[in-house]
């Protein structure tokens, strides 16, 4: 037995201190994102979560010019980002991605410009490939209170207007009958994923946070049309996903080719695409089961 | 700025520039916004991939387009286009991530491909990027009026018998041949600023496809010629200007369409007793785009 579990756990994975890190903060982000998300994914703003996690690396670029903590150009960039996005009329379905387009390319550019300066005015060549890809085992254990105050926002907001946010995500019609002011809902909605998304972009990469945000709350709302449970699932599956994949990548240093660890991310990516495909079958099957004439949310 | 090596640079980036105006304006129609940005940079796994297998970049990031393509247009036909989308799209780039940290390949060439190098372009990558630039409009001149109707009147396409689903494909496939020809000079995550900003300028000047199309060209020529000129002086990233211009070109449209829609609403008020019900209708037809 404990061979087997040497086999699974390489010696040392649980006494690292860059592995706690990852495991904790990557955990508090998966969760977040996954609650977060599952509006993101009711709402249609995948691509709005997408892009705000890209213009957030814009914030980060920034920060590394100016010498502020990262953190701060990564959630201020994002939220005002969400602002813009929110001003210039993403609440409306036809246009909407066009507008988050317009935002991100303008974003985009602005890193590009920032990179540049970063990488021709100071020598940090590899700065570029930091903010994008993000590298989970090299957080400071410093930055862990601050993840877990954003963390609160992003949550709280969520969980203030829950009931609201749901109504005014699945009826806008209706809720707006009911006296819910929608447009201010949907931009406070905005504001949450922008804090978890640049939260997340900050600590495990772009790439990871949009996988984060999509993928787990996707495959939760596949396997049940309650909301509240099915945004319990994307929290579990984000979880295990980002847990499984530090684990996996951290036992890949002993996979060929020699002494060369894989990607975190690409393990993360990888294992939640296949939860997404692995969920389909079963979500078939509940939704069938859900009685006809009760208001379901439609699957992801 | 025209001497000799640059002039590969502004022939590659005029043809680049008309098949972003052309299957950009395809984009705008559709709403396909995320998807003409999450092809390009889903292709970027291409690049890393080939660079760590060596071959040809080009035939690399063509592979991943085409495969990224078809991807969401499997995904989304079992689920939500937008969360196929986000899926397929970090998918590759994990993929990505892992071919590159197998290859030894220095970071600013990452850069570049990921922002676009507008001075890298040789004038060996001429050919290809015609052919490819070929390709791709002639798709769009071949399937012309169906991807039209199929864009903005998917019912009435239907009735005509123009299978939706297929149109779907088409178009992603037309996308990802866009994007590997346009990504190794402006960059993978700024070629949807191309895509999107030029047509959507243009489609609030008009509303009749063919002329709004050759606006949308015009525009994005003028945009990547600017962007070039603007690069070279300041030797700042060609992607930055590329992104700001298709921002103020946006803006400019939006602009254009409320002062249109201000003075068309003042004429249909003064002109309502005259026009009645019928002038009104037009006016609507008009704004929902449907003089195809």
């Amino acid at each position: 037995m404990p061979d087997l579990l040497r086999l699974i756990v390489e010696p040392g994975f649980f006494f690292s201190e860059p592995v706690q890190v990852a495991l904790i903060a990557g955990g508090i982000v998966a969760v977040v994102s996954g609650i977060v998300g599952s509006f993101a994914v009711l709402r249609g703003q995948s691509y709005a979560g997408h892009a705000l996690a890209d213009i957030s690396v814009t914030g980060g670029s920034a920060s590394y010019l100016v010498g502020i903590s990262p953190l701060w150009g990564f959630v201020g960039v994002g939220v005002l980002a969400a602002g813009v996005m929110d001003m210039i009329g993403v609440q409306r379905p036809r246009g909407r991605d066009l507008a988050t387009g317009i935002v991100r390319g303008t974003g985009l550019g602005l890193a590009a410009l920032f990179l540049y300066w970063d990488t021709t005015h100071t020598s940090t060549t590899g700065a570029t490939i930091t903010i994008l890809f993000g590298s989970m085992f090299t957080i400071s254990s410093s930055i862990l209170p601050v993840i877990g105050v954003f963390s609160v926002v992003a949550l709280g907001i969520v969980a203030v207007l829950y009931r609201p946010l749901l109504l005014s995500s699945v009826a806008a019609d209706l809720a707006a009958v009911r006296g819910i002011r929608v447009r201010l809902v949907g931009a406070m909605c905005l504001v949450a994923i922008a804090v978890a998304v640049s939260l997340s972009a900050m600590t495990i990469g772009a790439i990871l946070s949009t996988a984060l945000l999509v993928g787990p709350a996707a495959t939760g709302l596949r396997l049940t049309s309650r909301p509240g449970l099915a945004m319990t699932w994307a929290a579990v599956i984000g979880l295990a996903a980002t847990w499984l994949g530090v684990l996996l990548a951290y036992d890949s240093f002993y996979w060929p080719p020699e002494q060369h660890g894989w990607p975190v991310s690409f393990f993360v990516v990888t294992l939640i695409f296949l939860f997404y495909l692995l969920a389909s079958p079963v979500g078939r099957r509940t939704a069938r089961r859900v009685p006809a004439g009760r208001p379901g949310l439609a699957g992801g | 700025m025209f001497s000799g090596f640059m002039v590969s640079t502004w022939t590659v980036a005029s043809i680049v520039a008309v098949v972003a105006g052309v299957v950009g304006f395809f984009v705008v129609l559709r709403g396909a916004a995320f998807v003409a940005d999450a092809v390009p940079q889903g292709a970027f796994a291409g690049a890393a991939g080939a660079s760590l297998l060596g071959i040809n970049t080009l035939i690399g990031v063509g592979v991943a387009a085409l495969l990224g393509a078809l991807g969401i247009g499997w995904l989304s036909r079992r689920g939500r286009r937008d969360v196929a989308t986000a899926l397929a799209l970090v998918v590759m780039l994990g993929l990505g991530a892992l071919f590159l940290s197998f290859s030894v390949q220095y970071a600013p060439e990452i850069y570049s491909l990921l922002f676009g190098e507008v001075l890298g372009v040789s004038a060996t990558e001429i050919a290809p990027v015609a052919i490819l630039a070929a390709l791709c409009t002639g798709a769009i001149l071949l399937f012309y009026r169906p991807l039209l109707i199929s864009s903005l009147m998917p019912e009435l396409a239907e009735a005509r018998g123009v299978r939706a689903q297929r149109m779907e494909l088409l178009f992603l496939i037309v996308v990802a041949l866009a994007t590997s020809l346009t990504l190794p000079v402006v960059g993978a995550l700024l070629i949807f600023s191309l895509m999107i900003g030029p047509p959507a300028a243009a489609r609030s000047v008009t509303d009749r496809p063919l002329p709004a199309m050759l606006a949308s060209v015009l525009i994005a020529l003028a945009v990547v010629w600017v962007s070039i000129a603007a690069a070279y002086e300041t030797n700042w990233p060609v992607g930055f200007f590329v992104g700001a211009l298709g921002a103020v070109c946006y803006a400019a449209g939006r602009g254009w369409a409320a002062i249109r829609r201000h003075r068309g609403g003042a004429a249909w008020r003064h002109g309502r007793g005259a026009r009645g019900p019928s002038g009104a209708q037009e006016h609507g037809l008009q704004a929902a785009n449907v003089r195809v």
